[in-house]
């Protein structure tokens, strides 16, 4: 494979290269030498008991069973339910850290941090049942904060932001059984029904699997979205650029990379401090402190503070092979072993701060909420201090940076377009009824080697965008965006006509990014808030939207794109589920589950063809809502006005 | 592309909110921050400030927080380049225009300037906005045009007042371009400007568009129970009940810019004569938001189609221009060609009902001397409009009721006024309508067209004969005199036990939700416009409409006049909301108001009496209000025992408060209101045994505080003192 085919990222390619002649080894270079495991693709290994481990031929399925009796069926499920598993589990504890930064800076224990939304706790209490009247903010945050943590823990009843879903969705959750009771005990569960000798029947184990997936998009992912918001302040349209290229060589370049914000956001307002970039100064670096994201973190910093990201998930080895970064700061989540290796290439310290995800060798700096400035400036001292070990040899920065405009949260859209006065959903539900905007797209997910670097990504984005579709995004997704100059206003250019006369009218691009891989969670609020609006149906299932992962790699999409098909928004996969061993999963999967969710997955290789397929959903949506043709302007008489709500 | 738009919005309002925060800084450093803001008549304070932030100016310090506010709201104009998301910051940087121009228009005073001045009238009164309100709440005015700016030349611009006043829409005037205003273009044309004309000059600057807006903003919290402060409520209220929208002659300026991006807000979207971008997705407005390049005389259905309005219009050929908006205009002295009636000449009308068989449909026949026979000078002619109407619904109790709106169907004939009705009509032509060609047949052809129009559901058949031999019309007003004396006897007969059914109107509750009023033979609509035979009639016109028949049920309580069935009625019409209604009572259970009450009478507990007060009267009350700051209490669908909005008729009937002492309780009320009430009242007080007691009450050249009230009370022997407490 040529470099030019790993990448559509010139930056990316420049950096492959430089590795190369370094002789450092990339994911690339690993996947060449890794042949894919047909079983684990398949979904036919199975290794929950050790009277096997057993594993089935995908292409004879029926030739043989594990040695306990367990079909390919019954394998596959299992196998897809706990990779479900690991996707809640993740997003879901780092919900739960975030709520209990919440209650510790709510408590004043955790000094720098404060409510930085209080509108937005007030209104989340409110949902939580909590009493705002004539009580202080911190009271009612520590009391939400208790909430919070309840909804891990609850043994029964249901999770409390399912009330946020209209009342048709939340009627199908109730009445297939899939309505997440805690968080946590839903994981539980389906580890313990995947187990050695628990549950056989595929069918009832993927309705369990959809029911955690609903425990991590309603519960974990939800919660950390919201309550970050409230700790963190909610995103607001910000300016900030994408790319290799926002590494800068005459400062020293300190890259967060993970998925929970709360040590970076320290490590930022050290960086900024004028005493430690007068010694950053002093250490040879004219112009400062740089701090770049990576991943989710980097969404995060990007989306409240305007944070430049370096790149997406493929570009966490190409930043330090830029021989510029003083210091990788790591949390959890999508982090590469192969960062420790690789840094040993160059001056580059690495750093681990979760006590949940450390690596050999490497120095760890634990994060403790009390002390978080403490900890984030002796890492800011660490990366000057790292500054003179620099190696100019080795140097190299791509120019490649591009602009962007991100911050697209649910309240962003809201207020963008009708002020704050006027705020709703009306004109994006008005432009779809209209058909100026066709439908709307999330698209989504990772980076993943087995596909060239953002190909996939931005072609479909630009097909979606030129058929007057509008595309929101999160995640490495929304990186490869951002790098591609799709998330500048301008990019309305490319737009469709209908499209773009909506993105002028408004001043927003025509993809729109909403956050970090837990903030899919705002698209689920935004689809709600559509079916609220009116016009567009009365269920989630009824919108012309979808939701893609072209490039997806994760445990994590697949919790993703299980709570988006159990919320009614059908998923197209660009990599499928590893399940291709088990007809009866493929059929439950791609096809028999709309008749519950009214939602379903589809898988599509080439983004030309997925594009035309998304866009035949879209279609076939809105002929179902009776708007594919532009409706007939209305002329009210005094009988018709009365008719029109106030409320 | 419309981020031009939106940036000159935003540079407007920087620059308007910074004249606004000067302007206010100059007025204190002059007059001190408690100079009082006062403007006239009013319970709404300064209306879009009061309407949205809840806020009640009423110094000029109370400035300073709004100022805060709308600096807070400005935001940065959108960058050349990587621009972030203008449409929200823009709406809300018009809204900040609004508040600053507020502050404008309204320290003017204490700057010694008026706020009116010459053909500019300036911020409407709560008399003004409550009249007309009820054409917004029932239809009869669908909504207004603001007009900015100048046309290209005078013809044109009085071609767009002409058009715009056939639609039945309010036009407000503000703004001009060059110096140049289309209202003054107008003036010069001998245009009539005014309320009563539907065109009102509001002001010179572009900042006097918030006597516009704020008129809808007043209209929401009169007519509603939105609570001041809730804007959205508001803002969508406006949006979908008074459409409005903006008509932009000539160059558009930032402030313009800025002032139209506050409008947006309020659902008002703008169509211009000018090469600028559009705004078209929808969303804010009903459709487009911005629809320029459209040729002056396109700009009205333009607009309308803009603006979503389906306008009814009746079409009547005539030579003149007809339409509403012509109802309040006056024929002068000096334009007058004929006269009829108002004791000048025997002049009558009478409408009736007739066999199929005996009515000719569109004929109408001019027996006796036209127009042309007058003097070049003009004259006067004696006048008899006989109207013959046939209809498988028609009724006889129905004649009465429709003719009462030959009144208003010659009134809305452009340059013919009507005054009074039965043997006491006044009809006057002026000279223009005579020099276009309107003859005595014409005024025919303004009756059958509208009843068609407007009663086509009970009347199939009309026929007009117009008499104007003085010999014939003298004979016919007998017949016709005698057939006024059988009504009037039916009338009597007509009273609230007499009947099975009462009649609801709820034609407003789309505008007043919770509110829901009970006619009665002896108790008419609270607008005074319906009673319960014009209830009636509209029942069987429109069996689904706001006139819905209410079966009395059992009398629970004859002496407040309560009844099962009424208690029901009300109670699934005002959505739960009131339980019991008493007819005869304003202490116990009253009735609920809208906004569009007659008069408000209030409890005098001093005197052991009530006062009345009738919409227009400006004048302070013995209770302590205007008539302004009583209407704000007692609206908005709201029981408020010991306040009751009514029609002035009820002060004369029977059943006149009669669970409270009726009549005799009536203690004050304005000179004018008891001239006009004088005959009705003064049969009822000799029917109670006191000849004297209209006299007896004070009114605003006797007393205005309650103490004096009472003194005079006293003096005069007023029978409300020896009453039971009217607590």
């Amino acid at each position: 494979m040529s470099n030019k085919e790993k990448s559509r990222d010139k930056a990316a390619q420049e950096m492959i290269k430089k590795a190369q002649e370094e002789g450092v080894e990339t994911a690339w270079d690993r996947k060449e030498a890794m042949k894919a495991c047909v079983y684990g693709d398949a979904g036919t290994c199975c290794r929950l008991c050790l009277m096997g481990p057993c594993r089935i031929n995908p292409n004879k399925p029926d030739e043989k069973q594990g040695v306990c009796g367990a079909t390919a069926d019954t394998i596959v499920a299992r196998n897809l339910a706990r990779l479900i598993a690991g996707g809640t589990s993740a997003h879901s504890d780092h919900g739960r850290h975030i709520v209990h930064a919440l209650k510790l800076a709510a408590e004043g224990k955790m000094p720098g941090y404060e409510i930085k939304d209080a509108g937005k706790l007030l209104r989340v209490a409110k949902e939580f049942g909590i009493e705002i009247e004539n009580r202080q903010v911190q009271e009612v945050a520590v009391e939400l904060a208790r909430k919070g943590e309840e909804e891990f823990g609850k043994q029964d009843g249901r999770l409390t932001f399912l009330n946020r879903a209209p009342k048709k969705r939340q009627a199908i959750w109730k009445d297939f059984g899939v309505e997440p009771r805690g968080i946590d005990r839903e994981v539980v569960e389906i580890m313990h029904r995947t187990t050695m000798g628990v549950d056989h029947d595929p069918y009832d184990i993927l309705l369990s699997s959809f029911r955690t997936s609903l425990a991590d998009g309603w519960g974990g992912s939800m919660i950390a979205t919201e309550f970050t918001d409230i700790l963190l302040s909610t995103p607001k349209p910000i300016r900030s650029q994408a790319n290799l290229g926002v590494l800068k060589e005459g400062a020293v370049n300190i890259v967060i990379h993970g998925h929970e914000p709360l040590l970076s956001d320290s490590i930022g307002r050290v960086a900024r401090n004028p005493e430690m970039v007068k010694k950053a100064q002093e250490a040879g670096a004219q112009e400062g402190i740089n701090v770049a994201g990576l991943c989710c973190t980097g969404n995060e910093v990007l989306m409240r503070q305007g944070y430049p990201i370096a790149g997406n998930h493929l570009h966490q080895e190409l930043a330090i092979v830029t021989g510029a970064v003083e210091v990788m700061v790591t949390d959890v989540q999508c982090l590469m072993p192969s960062l420790a290796q690789i840094t040993s290439y160059y001056h580059t310290r690495l750093l681990t701060t979760s006590p949940l995800a450390r690596f050999p060798g490497v120095l760890h700096i634990e994060f403790e909420p009390e002390k978080a400035l403490e900890v984030a400036q002796r890492i800011v001292e660490l990366a000057i201090e790292n500054f003179k070990n620099r190696d100019p040899q080795k140097v190299r920065i791509p120019e490649e940076k591009m602009s962007l405009v991100a911050g697209f949260s649910h309240e962003t859209i809201n207020y963008m377009l009708g002020g704050r006065f006027r705020a709703s959903y009306r004109p994006l539900n008005d432009a779809i009824i209209w058909g100026r905007i066709k439908g709307v797209v999330g698209i989504v997910g990772c980076n993943n080697p087995r596909t060239s670097q953002d190909v996939f990504h931005v072609s479909l984005a630009e097909e979606l965008i030129k058929n007057d579709i509008l595309v929101v995004s999160t995640g490495c997704a929304a990186g490869a965006f951002a790098k591609a100059g799709l998330l500048l206003p301008e990019a309305a250019e490319k737009a469709g006509p209908g499209l773009k006369e909506v993105c002028e009218a408004v001043g927003m691009p025509p993809v729109l990014h909403a956050g970090s891989c837990v903030d899919n969670s705002r698209i689920l609020v935004a689809c709600c808030e559509m079916v609220r609006e009116g016009g567009l149906g009365d269920d989630i299932s009824d919108l012309p939207v979808a939701g893609v992962a072209p490039e997806w790699m994760s445990e994590k999409a697949e919790a993703i794109a299980h709570y988006f098909v159990a919320s009614g928004v059908s998923v197209f996969l660009g990599i499928p589920h590893p399940t291709w061993g088990s007809s009866k999963m493929e059929k439950l999967l791609y096809q028999e589950i709309e008749e519950i969710f009214g939602a379903r997955f589809y898988k599509e290789g080439d983004p030309q063809r997925m594009a035309a397929k998304v866009i035949d959903l879209i279609n076939h949506k809105r002929e179902k809502l009776g708007i594919n043709r532009k409706p007939a302007r209305v002329l009210y008489d005094m009988a018709m006005r009365r008719e029109l709500p106030v409320e | 592309m419309s981020k031009f738009i939106l940036s000159q919005a935003i540079i407007g309002s920087h620059k308007i909110v910074t004249k606004a925060k000067e302007q206010l800084e100059k007025a204190i450093a002059e007059k001190g921050e408690d100079f009082p803001i006062k403007p006239p008549d009013t319970a709404y304070f300064v209306p879009i400030i009061y309407s949205i932030l809840g806020h009640k100016v009423e110094k000029l310090a109370d400035f300073k927080p709004v100022i805060e506010e709308a600096e807070k709201l400005l935001p940065e104009p959108p960058s050349e380049k990587v621009w972030l998301p203008y449409l929200g910051p823009a709406l809300d940087a018009g809204m900040a225009t609004l508040f600053a121009e507020e502050v404008i228009e309204f320290t003017k005073p204490a700057l010694g300037q008026s706020q009116a001045e010459g053909i500019w009238l300036g911020p409407p009164d709560d008399v003004i906005l409550r009249e007309r309100g009820v054409e917004f709440t029932d239809g009869r005015a669908p909504g207004f045009a603001v007009v900015v700016g100048a046309a290209p030349d005078s013809e044109s611009a009085v071609k767009l007042a002409q058009e715009l006043q056939a639609t039945n829409l309010y036009t407000f005037f503000c703004g001009h371009t060059n110096g140049v205003s289309i209202a003054e273009q107008l003036n010069e044309a001998g245009v009539e400007l005014g309320w009563h004309t539907r065109l009102i000059p509001f002001g010179k600057d572009i900042y006097s568009a918030v006597y516009a807006v704020g008129f809808a903003a007043r209209a929401a919290m009169v007519f509603s129970d939105i609570p001041p402060g809730d804007f959205r409520r508001i803002l969508l209220y406006v949006k979908n009940r008074i459409f409005a929208f903006i008509l932009a002659l000539g160059f558009i300026d930032e402030e313009k810019y800025a002032t139209a991006a506050g409008a947006i807000n309020w659902g008002v979207p703008v169509i211009t004569d000018q090469n600028i971008p559009s705004i078209y997705p929808t969303g804010i407005c009903l459709y487009e938001h911005v629809v320029p390049n459209i040729p002056i005389q396109e700009m009205v259905s333009k607009a309308l189609e803009t603006r979503g309005l389906k306008v009814e219009v009746v079409k009547v050929d005539l030579p003149v221009a007809y339409g509403p908006a012509f109802e309040g205009e006056r024929v002068r002295k000096e334009n007058l060609f004929a006269e009829f009636g108002g004791t000048r000449t025997p002049s009558f009308e009478l409408l009736v009902m007739k066999p199929f068989e005996e009515v000719e449909d569109g004929k109408i026949t001019v027996d006796g001397p036209d127009l042309d026979s007058l003097p070049a000078e003009g004259g006067k002619l004696p006048l008899a409009i006989v109207v013959k109407v046939a209809g498988s619904k028609m009724k006889k109790e129905f004649e009465s009721v429709l003719e009462r709106q030959i009144h208003r169907f010659v009134n809305h004939a452009s340059g013919v006024m009507h005054i009074g009705q039965r043997d006491v009509n006044w009809i006057r032509i002026s000279r223009e309508a005579y020099e276009k060609g309107f003859r005595l047949r014409h005024l025919g052809e303004a009756i059958r067209a509208s009843l068609h129009a407007e009663y086509g559901r009970v009347v199939d058949k009309v026929e007009v004969e117009i008499y104007s031999d003085e010999e014939k019309v003298k004979a016919l007003m007998e017949e016709a005199r005698k057939i006024y004396h059988e009504r009037d006897e039916r009338m009597r007969a007509l009273t609230d036990s007499a009947v099975d059914l009462f009649y609801s109107c709820t034609l407003c509750q789309s505008f007043a939700p919770s509110h829901v009023c009970v006619i009665s033979p002896e108790r008419i609509g609270l607008c005074g416009a319906y009673t319960w035979l014009d209830a009636q009639a509209h029942f069987e016109m429109e069996p689904t409409g706001g006139n819905q028949p209410i079966e009395k049920g059992a009398l629970l309580d004859e002496e407040k006049g309560i009844w099962e069935g009424v208690n029901e009625f009300v109670k699934r019409h005002s959505h739960g909301k009131i339980e019991q209604v008493s007819l005869y009572s304003m202490i116990h259970d009253p009735m609920t108001c809208c906004g569009c009450f007659e008069v408000i009478l209030a409890i005098l507990p001093m005197c052991n009496g009530i006062m009345a007060v009738q919409r227009g009267y400006t004048g302070m009350t013995p209770v302590g209000m205007s008539f302004s700051t009583l209407a704000g209490m007692v609206g908005g669908g709201q029981q408020t025992p010991g306040f009751m909005g009514v029609g002035k008729a009820y002060l004369t009937s029977p059943k006149f408060i009669s669970a409270d002492g009726g009549l005799l309780r009536l203690v004050w009320m304005p000179k004018d209101l008891k001239e006009e009430l004088r005959p009705g009242l003064q049969k009822r007080a000799e029917e109670l045994g006191y000849p004297d007691l209209v006299d007896m009450i004070a009114d605003e050249t006797i007393a205005t505080t309650e103490e004096e009230v009472l003194a005079y009370l006293q003096e005069k022997g007023h029978p409300a003192l020896n009453l039971e407490s009217v607590l």
